[in-house]
């Protein structure tokens, strides 16, 4: 019976929060907000927005960076996967790409500044030989460039393998060999091959993947006050910056930019979709007319060899973070510091292992909760021969393609009436939000794909529908039911805005101390958060893979 | 055989009939008595809906594509509106579906009753001994991946078996094993369900398997359409 609730339940917990938080951001953008005295209607805080120097480039670089980030991120995956494809080695990858999808994309963004630091690994690995530079160079600016170059390149580094993993996951449901194989005999490159006539099929199974990307760049807090550009800032960070300051007036301006970033982001998605049209018809006359070019190949193979390098990158990124966390005095420009030490692990052990437990603490909670959920609901679409369709779909991205400060603010403002801000229990809520669709999307296919021969095979034996639940589809779909937890306790340590938002800036995680220390704190001590930051989630995705394997090491039908 | 014969424990169909919900009638106005320790053969070409109607008895029908009506009973008891888990009715499906993450015993101790062998060691003395007769005698703690293809066939029979069902669906079991194995896996099932005495409906499109149950065979021959012989 309470299966049946089910649905309702993990819908009140996804589209609640974020109906309702837009709602409330709505009313004071508007000059509705009863707490501070706010009651009749308003354009002030309107007027603020637009007055506020530098709004308008504030405004072309929210589109700017986001549009690039997604645009360069899906031709980069593409090309990956087209790598993968029919190479061997590209295939291999897809294990080094593991890393990068578990960390933060703060905790990237934080090795990402420093190998591009003027002062950063990479200057460095080519000083004094082959620079001459013996001090940091003063120009050019790259990290915090006025043009968000350095953020675009921060968030490609966690969006190629996302994208990259999605599509990957959309070519095992087109017979991709067939395919290429088809057009090969056509007279057709390998590369062209899978570009031409795999990618539109696959394309059009990422489309909300790629929905959220676009979301996620335009709207990305965290990220962008660590390498983006900071004055003007992007909107987002902007409206950030006035919800945290301690002058209330700007409340109303920040709802107005909150709002704003919302209808960004919507008319972001509404062009994408407008351009996709004339994209794909193009791309049918050239197929009719035969070509035989070798520019779509070539193209594939550029971008597949620029996403090589871009994980590269990122690896370096992760890497950078330990060795600083190590780092004894550490002078420009040597490639490695002069002094190691383990001082700093053993000093800063206690906090380090305070900011840890809260932030697994959460993590753990929020995965828990959103798995009783997620199994409940399939469960529940099993015993009714249910089959959701696409609405379902779009609700359950709702929260990863609305923008974050969107609604948080309004649910904020909730959780002050509520007296519930600042607790545990409302952090936990908030990470629910992000982590339940994760969850729930990495663990529905393989709940779904289980044969149902099982089932029937045990109910047939009398066994109840419990029964079979417990005895037989936990222990048969125990790798991805883990995997999905790991996936949502990753998605829980790289929550930065919920958590403060929710959290009143009371409840300091990881990633929130990351975020604080970024701005000129201790590069050893950022190294270690980071490092941390990205241990966590690592750790996870090693404990859901080894307790499946351990467990069932006997058979062999379970490998 | 005489005398009533639901009251011998016969699986019964009484005026099944099934369509799908794009309208195409599967089977109409089906009657069938299948007397225990007789195996009745439906035979018709693959895609006929042999297996919805083996669904529908068993309990597992999709509601949502399938319409479905008319009564299923085992003796004088009405199945067709139990659950599943409530009709005793064993299945057999091409494949063994043998539990990957459970040894052959556990797989076995699955669905033996828990009401009639309470203590572990009864449990699994009652395990040992149809291993045994079936020529698998130690095979209690063998990985089911590691097993041969006629062994997981047996286990996969065992394993329905000891759960004590009233009747037996077979859902083309013998479709994937190669022709040696066949006919040694047929007269296996069999050879059980007569011994004990089991009504028994097995669908097929191999006429040697219909010819090898050697009971009633009734022929679904395509939508709307239906051919009683045999």
């Amino acid at each position: 019976m309470l299966l049946r609730l089910a649905p309702a339940a993990t819908l009140a917990v996804l589209a609640g929060p974020v109906v309702l938080g837009l709602a409330f951001t709505l009313l004071p953008a508007f000059g509705f907000l009863p707490a501070l005295g706010g009651a009749t209607f308003s354009l002030d805080g309107w007027r603020m927005l637009f007055a506020a120097p530098g709004f308008a480039s504030a405004l072309a670089l929210t589109f700017g960076t986001g549009l690039a980030t997604t645009l360069l991120a899906l031709i980069l995956a593409a090309g990956l996967c087209a790598a993968a494809a029919h190479r061997p080695g590209m295939a291999r990858l897809r294990r080094l790409i593991m890393p990068l999808l578990a960390s933060p994309p703060s905790g990237v963004a934080l090795g990402f500044a420093f190998l591009a630091m003027p002062s950063g690994w990479l200057v460095r690995l080519l000083s004094p030989w082959a620079t001459g530079w013996q001090v940091p160079p003063a120009e050019p600016v790259t990290v915090g460039d006025p043009l968000g170059a350095s953020l675009v390149a921060a968030l490609l580094l966690k969006e190629v393998p996302y994208l990259a993993l999605m599509l990957f996951a959309a070519s095992a449901t087109v017979p991709v060999e067939r395919l290429t194989a088809a057009a090969r005999a056509l007279g057709r490159g390998q590369a062209t091959a899978w570009a031409t006539v795999v990618f539109p099929q696959l394309y059009r199974q990422v489309r909300l993947p790629v929905f959220a990307v676009l979301a996620f760049s335009m709207s990305v807090v965290d990220v962008a006050i660590i390498v983006g550009p900071g004055n003007p800032p992007p909107l987002a960070v902007l409206a950030t910056r006035w919800f945290k300051g301690y002058d209330l007036a700007l409340y109303y301006p920040a709802a107005a930019a909150a709002t704003l970033q919302f209808l960004l982001v919507v008319l972001a998605i509404l062009l994408w979709l407008a351009c996709e049209r004339p994209i794909a018809a193009l791309h049918r006359r050239w197929l009719a007319r035969g070509s035989r070019s070798r520019a779509p190949g070539a193209a594939a193979e550029v971008a597949g060899a620029l996403a090589g390098l871009l994980i590269v990158l990122g690896l370096l990124s992760l890497l950078a973070m330990l060795v600083w966390s190590f780092a004894g005095s550490w002078r420009f420009p040597a490639a490695l510091p002069d002094h190691w030490q383990l001082a700093l692990w053993r000093d800063e052990a206690g906090g380090a292992a305070a900011l840890a437990g809260t932030s697994a603490g959460i993590g753990l909670a929020a995965v828990a909760i959103a798995l009783v959920l997620t199994l409940a609901c399939l469960e529940n679409e099993q015993r009714h021969g249910l089959h959701p369709g696409v609405a379902v779909l779009w609700l359950i991205y709702l929260p990863l393609i609305v923008p974050q400060i969107a609604f948080l603010f309004g649910v904020q403002v909730l959780l002050i009436h509520a007296g519930l801000d600042g607790t545990p229990a409302a952090v936990v809520w908030a990470h629910l939000v992000f982590v339940l669709p994760f969850v729930f999307l990495s663990l529905a296919d393989a709940y779904r794909a289980l044969d149902p021969r099982y089932a029937m095979t045990a109910a047939a034996m009398g066994a109840g529908r419990w029964r079979v639940f417990l005895v037989v589809k936990l222990p048969l779909l125990a790798r991805p039911i883990l995997v999905a937890a790991a996936v949502g306790f990753a998605v829980s340590i790289a929550q930065y805005l919920p958590t403060l938002f929710a959290g009143a800036g009371r409840v300091a995680t990881l990633t929130t101390e990351a975020v604080t220390l970024s701005s000129g704190g201790d590069r050893r001590i950022l190294g270690l958060v980071a490092v941390l930051q990205t241990a966590l989630p690592l750790a996870a995705y090693g404990l859901a893979l080894a307790v499946p394997f351990l467990v069932f090491r006997r058979f062999r039908g379970m490998a | 055989m005489s005398g009533d014969p639901a009251a011998a424990g016969a699986l019964v169909l009484a005026g099944v009939s099934i369509a799908s919900r794009d309208g195409r009638n599967l089977v109409d106005r089906l009657d069938l008595t299948v007397l225990p320790g007789m195996v009745a053969t439906v035979m018709g070409p693959s895609g006929i809906g042999k297996s919805t109607l083996l669904a529908y008895v068993a309990g597992f029908i999709d509601r949502r594509a399938f319409a479905a009506e008319g009564q299923v009973m085992i003796g004088h008891e009405r199945i067709d509106a139990q659950p599943a888990e409530a009709r005793h009715v064993g299945i057999l499906f091409q494949d063994p579906v043998l539990f990957p993450h459970l040894s052959v015993a556990g797989n076995l101790l699955f669905g033996l009753p828990r009401g009639r062998w309470r203590s572990r060691a009864e449990r699994r003395g009652k395990v040992s001994e149809a291993l045994e007769q079936a020529g698998l005698a130690g095979f209690e703690d063998r990985d089911p991946a590691t097993l041969s293809g006629g062994q997981k066939a047996r286990v996969s029979l065992l394993r329905t078996l000891l759960a004590e069902p009233r009747a037996l669906l077979l859902d083309e079991p013998f479709g994937k094993l190669d022709a040696a194995l066949r006919a040694d896996i047929r007269a296996f099932v069999f050879a059980h369900a007569r011994e004990r005495g089991l009504p028994a409906l097995l669908v097929t499109h191999d006429a040697e398997d219909a010819e090898a149950a050697g009971g009633p065979v009734v022929a679904l021959a395509g939508p709307g359409v239906r051919l009683p012989s045999g």
